[in-house]
């Protein structure tokens, strides 16, 4: 008996197909030779290139500022959708244009103007650096570039939300005797959780393969300023192929189980939907 | 007096939602707002609730001065008419939240819960989403949520505008046993008239922005105020008569002028109900409108008749079933009908 089609669109094996072949030639392709360069070494040489104290120090660097990047991203993102989308003022559709530029702009450029402003002699260097602050050469400095490179994704998964809310919910918390904190924090906040949770993930996973704006601002120094990519690029350059792929094994493994992770999280944050 | 609205006005941009109006809500009544949209019953609703600040006039709850209490401390139960749960917190996190955002002890919420879930008959379903509930229920638990903080009014915006034909005649028969268990002053907005006739102890009839009528759903029905109430209310016929020396004339057919139509009037409008007709096949001297049976349908315990007048007019009229049967009407048949009560209202009315 031939079975009905029962979809309303057709084409789903062409469309399943096509998208299986292209995730292969774009994604997996690269990674299973990267895989396989790195198979090239034996435990012990993989274990001997990863396992530095020089690619530790560069891993909890990259780890640790993509982290707090996007951390800082996700409140301050919160916030600026917030203001695009509650409030009207004059100058808002260039600030709405303003968010994505970060995504626009060559990194190398943002890292170029940023080592630029916060050097000593630059437009705020001269009063940071008295201060102690050190916005350029320094860890502080990574942070500071990722912030702004990971700037948009919070904006723009947080912003369709806010903007479809419900506003009788919230003159129900209201009626119901909640304070506007109250009603922020219990009513609005929580069905927020999912897109703040994917705009996090995203400016994360942004920050730890940010590459051209750190390295204008970082300095690069081995144990103290260098982030795995700029390891990786060093390993490179001395001819160590097989090296430099097991670093980025290293790099891949440890994503991905921060990006599934970051997914249960965010299923997790939907189980209302059901 | 549960309730006082003095002299409010409201306008958004140029439209004029309330034009100074006011209204008195008696403690423990079951009032409905009734309107048809656009009449300002809604905004009033949110006046008094404080979800909406009036242009000018005042709210009073017993004496007290509420017109500039925000929402939040008015303990003003509201239901929406979308429901506006919360999606993410499970019905009994949702009833409790009233209590929850006043601090009130974990227990003493629980047991409230519970009450509550009791009352509207959701018992063992504390622990779903509202996603997961079907529409009715989702509505009751919106009411359990209004009401688990002991408000001092219920306010509901369309409670069952959302739902369909059967949940909503179910759920009102509901909410007029609720109101009766719990004698809560309790206002509702509706477009429905067979809802609010039904349900309210009170009816207020409200149209652009004024209201026209208030009173038990008795008065408003065989009584109405104005000729816009007449129509909003029910079907009516509406003849435009012609006076002459102290007579109108409905057609050809001349009927008495009670005393507060003006004799010098040219002109009268004359509302007579369906149902008030008598019909024969015979004339009746000179007191009945004679016409032609142009459609008629039997469905049902009364027998709707359209009969086109001798003057062109159709008059809709509605007979019990046996009298249908007896007279053994037929299409086309000629008929007389007599009405047992009319309405006047002089033509300087505008509907």
């Amino acid at each position: 008996m031939a079975s009905v089609n029962r979809r309303v669109l057709p084409g789903f094996s062409l469309t399943l197909g096509f998208t299986v072949f292209y995730l292969s030639l774009l994604v997996l392709f690269p990674i299973s030779a990267c895989f396989f360069k790195a198979g090239s070494l034996s435990f012990e040489e993989f274990w001997k290139a990863v396992w530095t104290e020089r690619a530790r120090a560069a891993y909890v660097l990259t780890f640790g500022a993509a982290l707090i990047a996007a951390v800082v991203n996700t409140l301050l993102g919160l916030l600026i959708a917030w203001v695009l989308v509650r409030y009207t003022f004059p100058g808002k559709k260039l600030v709405d244009s303003l968010i994505d530029l970060p995504l626009a702009l060559p990194t190398a450029v943002g890292g170029l103007v940023y080592a630029s402003l916060y050097v000593e002699k630059g437009w705020l260097g001269q009063f940071l650096v008295p201060l102690g602050i050190h916005g350029a050469y320094s860890r502080f400095a990574i942070v500071l570039v990722l912030v702004f490179v990971g700037l948009p994704f919070v904006v723009r998964t947080v912003q369709p939300i806010l903007e479809d809310l419900d506003p009788e919910a919230e003159e129900a918390g209201a009626s119901l005797g909640g304070t506007r904190w109250q009603t922020f924090r219990y009513v609005i906040l929580p069905t927020l959780y999912p897109a703040l949770i994917t705009g996090f993930a995203l400016a994360f996973a942004r920050g730890v393969g940010e590459y051209g704006s750190v390295v204008f601002v970082s300095g690069n120094m081995p144990y103290k300023t260098e982030i795995a990519p700029i390891l990786i690029v060093a390993r490179l350059e001395e001819f160590a192929y097989s090296e430099a792929t097991a670093i980025a094994v290293v790099l891949l493994g440890v994503s991905f189980s921060m990006l599934v992770l970051i997914n249960l999280l965010e299923r997790w944050s939907m189980r209302h939907e059901r | 007096m549960s309730i006082l609205v003095k002299n409010v006005t409201k306008t958004f941009g140029n439209f004029t939602a309330l034009d100074n109006v006011s209204l008195e809500v008696p403690d423990g009544s079951l009032l409905a707002l009734l309107g048809p949209s656009g009449s300002g019953k809604t905004t009033l609703l949110r006046i008094i609730a404080g979800l909406e600040v009036a242009d000018s006039g005042t709210v009073l709850h017993r004496e007290e001065d509420i017109t500039h209490q925000s929402a939040r401390d008015r303990k003003v139960g509201f239901v929406f008419q979308h429901y506006a749960l919360f999606r993410h917190m499970t019905v009994a996190q949702n009833i409790g939240y009233g209590l929850r955002v006043r601090q009130a002890p974990k227990a003493k919420i629980r047991a409230r819960v519970e009450e509550l879930l009791k009352l509207i008959r959701l018992e063992g379903l504390e622990a779903r989403y509202p996603g997961q509930l079907s529409g009715g229920q989702r509505q009751r638990v919106a009411l359990a949520r209004a009401l688990a903080a002991q408000p001092r009014v219920l306010l509901l915006d369309e409670p069952f505008g959302a739902l369909d034909a059967n949940v909503r005649r179910e759920l009102r028969q509901w909410l007029r046993n609720l109101h009766n268990t719990l004698q809560m002053t309790s206002l509702f907005v509706t477009h429905d008239q067979e809802e609010a006739l039904e349900v309210a102890d009170r009816v207020v009839v409200m149209n652009e922005g004024r209201i026209e009528q208030v009173g038990t759903p008795n008065e408003v029905y065989h009584n109405p105020a104005s000729p816009f109430v007449h129509h909003f209310l029910g079907n009516v016929n509406l003849f435009h008569c012609r006076v002459e020396e102290g007579m109108a004339y409905i057609g050809n057919t001349p009927v008495q002028l009670p005393a507060h139509v003006s004799r010098d009037a040219k002109t009268t409008r004359v509302y007579i109900r369906p149902h008030l007709f008598e019909i024969e096949k015979t004339p009746d001297g000179n007191k009945s409108l004679h016409g032609t049976i142009k459609h008629l349908n039997p469905a049902g315990p009364v027998v709707k008749l359209e009969v086109t007048s001798d003057w062109g007019d159709t008059i809709n009229v509605e007979i019990p079933n046996e009298r249908y049967r007896a007279l053994q009407l037929q299409k086309g048949d000629e008929v007389y009908v007599r009405p047992k009560e009319m309405k006047f209202f002089s033509d300087d009315y505008s509907i």
